[in-house]
């Protein structure tokens, strides 16, 4: 059987996540035929989503970070009583003894209490290493590695930030589960509509803020329109910049989804954390968007709204530019793009029409790896070569940190950049080597990382590759090295 | 299992929250007499859009409380009054300190040519110095420095930061600093790192070589670990007290730029204290450590501070202000001709207000910038319209900033 090196390196670097060590033997399997190696993954039945004990719905999140949150605010009023109890004279017991606060101890009586800090775990911290250790594993032992490099594709695309607030930090991972992984391979449109309706969204980007002016809450209360989310949706998940839109479109956007919020705390409208639509928010009446007029039909508005923005030409071109940047080059070839915009309008975007397309486009298998991987696809590539499934998520959350691209936390809705100018910077490159470095001091031993090279590039590793690694003065030096090879690094 | 090896750096803030980057090179006039005027530019790009109407409130604007509503700063509250027109934001005392010492000025209702409100179309305006966005190969910085005579090289040590602004990117070659307190990988893999990469990735090995130099100057002297960052204010400060400790070497750099981010305020943005007041707090931090840390320097210095557009005139419904259009831009340094604040003032009132919505743009950017550099760097007027800021021959210098 004819076998393509080259071509196993494309099908596992540019669609997957690496070649996986151990006697996984991915090199040699994706060289006898990497196209269907990539596809073999799409195949499964679980497609991409992420069912693992433990990760709870957005739901059950919320009960659990508003109790918490209210833990934490009893607890601290109890620390301010006691201190100010305490800080006249030492005679009266402390007074908090007989406060309402559940579960917490009473206070050490040191002479200064210290500033409340809750006692129980911090769930929303615990959440957010829980979803990222579960995300980390998954692509750890992926066989290619396209389906979760997909979905941090869609996931980046439509970006939120742990650092909005407790909210975000909490639901960042069930955001990706809920309304990202179930579409990665079914209809734009559907993810669109789940990405916009979700509370990490809504939050995000303000929208459960956002009031009608002529609604019922808006002529009794002080709030109005904010055009956050209505502005995002068209500049950065659907028609893109010069997409054809206007900020007449982006206020009328705004006024349509006016009302699309969560229910919070109270769950007066609902369970605490679930989409609701609010109709005493909702801005009443029709409105005109991209030349169209949409009636007032309630939170059906802005879903045929956003169901036609799914569908127009502008988002077609949009994604199918950005699709191709991400997997194949910062300037892919025009006849790629084109394919994938074809794929995309032909089928209504259907997503896994559009990998399909890009898989069997000839143009992704051509195109020379000159594109720097992520700090993430770094990151995941090094633990499935050193065959470590992470048993926590300290390292890789670490890892990002340094190398500028912290877990669900881009610095502004347009998501982490995907370029070589954003990755293949000095500064940067320096941190990767001196996190190469840090890996290989710690499990080099137990490695030969000539063997290592053969389970990462085969017969793809260039002549200088193999003897800079062969030549290496230690086996820690030359694992470091190993992971800095353009063979690692390139995609 | 917590492993010290990768754990959360500092870093990972300042990447998200501030940077810092600079010409490689010294002017040529830099060392040309002594006593002569070594002149240092330091630009700073507020990434976010800035609402102008909250840094520098035209409080005796009959329209301003009614539009910018609970946020809106006055006269009889905190803010210090610049004139008989204008308040700082009170969270400013430093950047009010310096303008009243003549050291500060501020430009209002100004705007870039850019007239849509995307941030990055904005950002890419604002930064390359073309009439729109779509033009991000070079910075008009980067093409400002193209046009200086070549001196020496600054300082080894340093290295190009993890990210260049646009403003500073293109063919002028640039250098960088980010503090980090990670253990190096050894010096020999490094070089036998870059011995791979020159046969096999000659990208990669110049991109490496700049980064292996690094931290050394700019670290020092801060008891060897900076002061931990809590947010994107600490890191605004701490790059700051880095780049003016840099930048006040004899052969540190001279002309650099910094990017901060977060002034995105949609909501909940604040008034005299609040979300904007923090942020408005650390860049006046940052200000005040140039100022410091650049001692002697600081005479021959001037700051820029710009952003893509402004704000709402209008607070939104969420005490907040979406993307608008006219703002302010602030110079600070003590070669600014300062003490003042420079407005053609457009007027608040609703026929005034661009597209009925934002403070009207009456001064383009562009002149302020012109200004700066034909005044401060010596840059002539042609270069100016032809290179730095194409196809900008009617945007006239403003002249009369610097002292």
């Amino acid at each position: 059987m004819a076998r393509d090196p080259q071509g196993a390196l494309v099908a596992l670097n540019r669609f997957g996540y690496g070649a996986r060590g151990g006697a996984a033997g991915d090199i040699a399997n994706a060289a006898s035929d990497p196209r269907g190696f990539v596809k073999s993954e799409l195949s499964r039945p679980v497609g991409a989503l992420l069912a693992v004990p433990g990760l709870l719905p957005t739901t059950e999140l919320a009960v659990a970070m508003y109790a918490y949150q209210a833990e934490v605010k009893a607890q601290r009023e109890a620390a301010a009583q006691m201190a100010s109890a305490t800080a006249p004279s030492e005679v009266s017991a402390p007074s908090a003894g007989n406060s309402t606060t559940t579960m917490t101890p009473p206070p050490p009586d040191a002479p200064k209490p210290p500033p409340a800090t809750p006692q129980s775990i911090n769930v929303v911290q615990k959440t957010y290493r829980n979803e990222a250790l579960a995300r980390f594993q998954r692509a750890a032992i992926a066989d290619c590695g396209i389906t979760e490099r997909l979905v941090t594709f869609w996931s980046n695309h439509f970006c939120i930030s742990a650092t909005k607030g407790e909210p975000a930090r909490m639901w960042a991972g069930a955001f990706e589960r809920e309304a990202i992984r179930p579409h990665v391979f079914g209809r734009f449109a559907d993810m669109l509509k789940a990405v916009e309706q979700h509370p990490a969204m809504l939050f995000f980007l303000d929208n459960q803020q956002s009031i009608g002016p002529q609604s019922k809450a808006g002529q009794n209360g002080k709030r109005g329109l904010n055009e956050n989310l209505a502005r995002e949706i068209m500049e950065l998940h659907t028609l893109g910049v010069g997409g054809g839109y206007t900020q007449n479109d982006v206020t009328s956007l705004a006024a349509i989804i006016t009302g699309w919020t969560f229910a919070g705390r109270e769950g007066k409208l609902g369970a605490p954390g679930s989409f609701i639509f609010n109709a005493n928010a909702h801005q009443p009446g029709a409105q005109m968007l991209l030349g169209k007029s949409y009636d007032d039909t309630g939170a059906v508005q802005g879903e045929a709204a956003l169901a036609d923005i799914a569908r127009h030409p502008s988002t077609a071109k949009f994604i199918a530019g950005k699709f191709a940047r991400a997997f194949v080059g910062d300037d892919p070839p025009p006849a790629l793009v084109a394919k994938l915009e074809a794929a995309f309008r032909k089928t209504d975007g259907d997503l896994k029409a559009m990998t399909l397309t890009l898989i069997d486009a000839d143009e992704a298998w051509s195109a020379p790896l000159t594109k720097m991987r992520t700090p993430y696809d770094y990151l995941i590539a090094t633990s499935r070569l050193l065959a470590r499934i992470p048993d926590s998520p300290n390292q890789i959350l670490g890892g990002l940190n340094t190398l500028g691209q912290p877990l669900w936390t881009p610095a502004g809705p347009n998501g982490f950049a995907d370029s070589n100018a954003a990755w293949a910077a000095p500064e940067g490159m320096k941190l990767r080597l001196d996190i190469a470095a840090q890996v290989a001091s710690k499990i080099a031993e137990s490695l030969d990382p000539r063997d290592l090279l053969e389970v990462m590039a085969g017969d793809a590793a260039s002549p200088e590759t193999r003897q800079t690694i062969a030549r290496a003065e230690t086996r820690q030096q030359a694992l470091a090295l190993l992971l800095m090879s353009p063979e690692f690094q390139r995609r | 299992m917590d492993c010290p090896d990768l754990r959360s750096s500092r870093r990972g803030f300042l990447l998200a929250g501030a940077s810092f980057a600079a010409w490689a090179y010294l002017p040529q006039f830099a060392h040309a007499a002594p006593g002569g005027r070594d002149p240092r530019l330091i630009v700073i790009i507020l990434r976010g859009a800035l609402d102008g109407l909250a840094t520098v409130a035209p409080i005796g604007d009959p329209a301003y409380v009614g539009l910018h509503g609970g946020i809106s700063l006055l006269k009889d509250g905190a803010a210090p009054m610049l004139d008989s027109f204008f308040g700082m934001h009170p969270a400013m005392p430093e950047f009010t300190r310096m303008y009243r010492a003549n050291n500060a000025a501020v430009i209002h209702a100004v705007a870039t040519p850019y007239r849509e409100r995307s941030h990055f179309d904005g950002q890419d305006t604002l930064e390359s110095g073309y009439g729109g966005p779509g033009r991000v190969q070079s910075g008009w910085l980067n093409r400002a420095l193209d046009v200086l005579p070549r001196g020496e090289r600054v300082m080894s040590g340093l290295a190009i930061g993890p990210t260049t602004p646009l403003v500073l990117r293109g063919a002028a070659p640039t250098v960088g600093w980010a503090p980090a307190n990670m253990p190096a990988a050894a010096d020999d893999t490094a070089m036998r790192l870059l011995d791979l990469y020159q046969r096999r990735d000659p990208s990669l090995a110049s991109a490496l070589m700049q980064g292996l130099q690094i931290d050394k100057i700019a670290m020092q002297g801060q008891d060897g670990k900076p002061a931990p960052l809590k947010n994107d204010v600490g890191a605004m400060r701490t790059v700051a007290r880095g780049a003016a400790k840099l930048m006040a070497a004899d052969d540190g750099p001279r002309i650099a730029a910094l990017a901060f981010d977060g002034w995105d305020t949609h909501a909940q943005e604040g008034g005299p204290i609040g979300r904007l007041a923090q942020l408005l707090g650390g860049l006046d931090g940052a200000l005040s450590d140039f100022e410091q840390g650049l001692g002697a320097r600081w005479r021959d210095t001037v700051i820029v501070v710009a952003t893509e557009f402004g704000r709402t005139a209008r607070i939104n419904g969420t005490q907040g202000t979406d993307h608008g259009t006219g703002t302010v831009a602030l110079l600070a340094g003590g070669a600014v001709r300062g003490g003042r604040v420079i407005a053609d003032w457009p007027g608040l009132r609703p026929a005034d207000l661009y597209e009925n919505r934002d403070l009207a743009p009456t001064t383009d950017l562009r002149a302020i910038l012109k200004g700066v550099l034909h005044d401060h760097l010596g840059i002539s007027a042609r270069a100016l319209a032809d290179t730095v800021f194409p196809d900008s021959a009617t945007v006239k210098p403003t002249p009369g900033l610097i002292a």
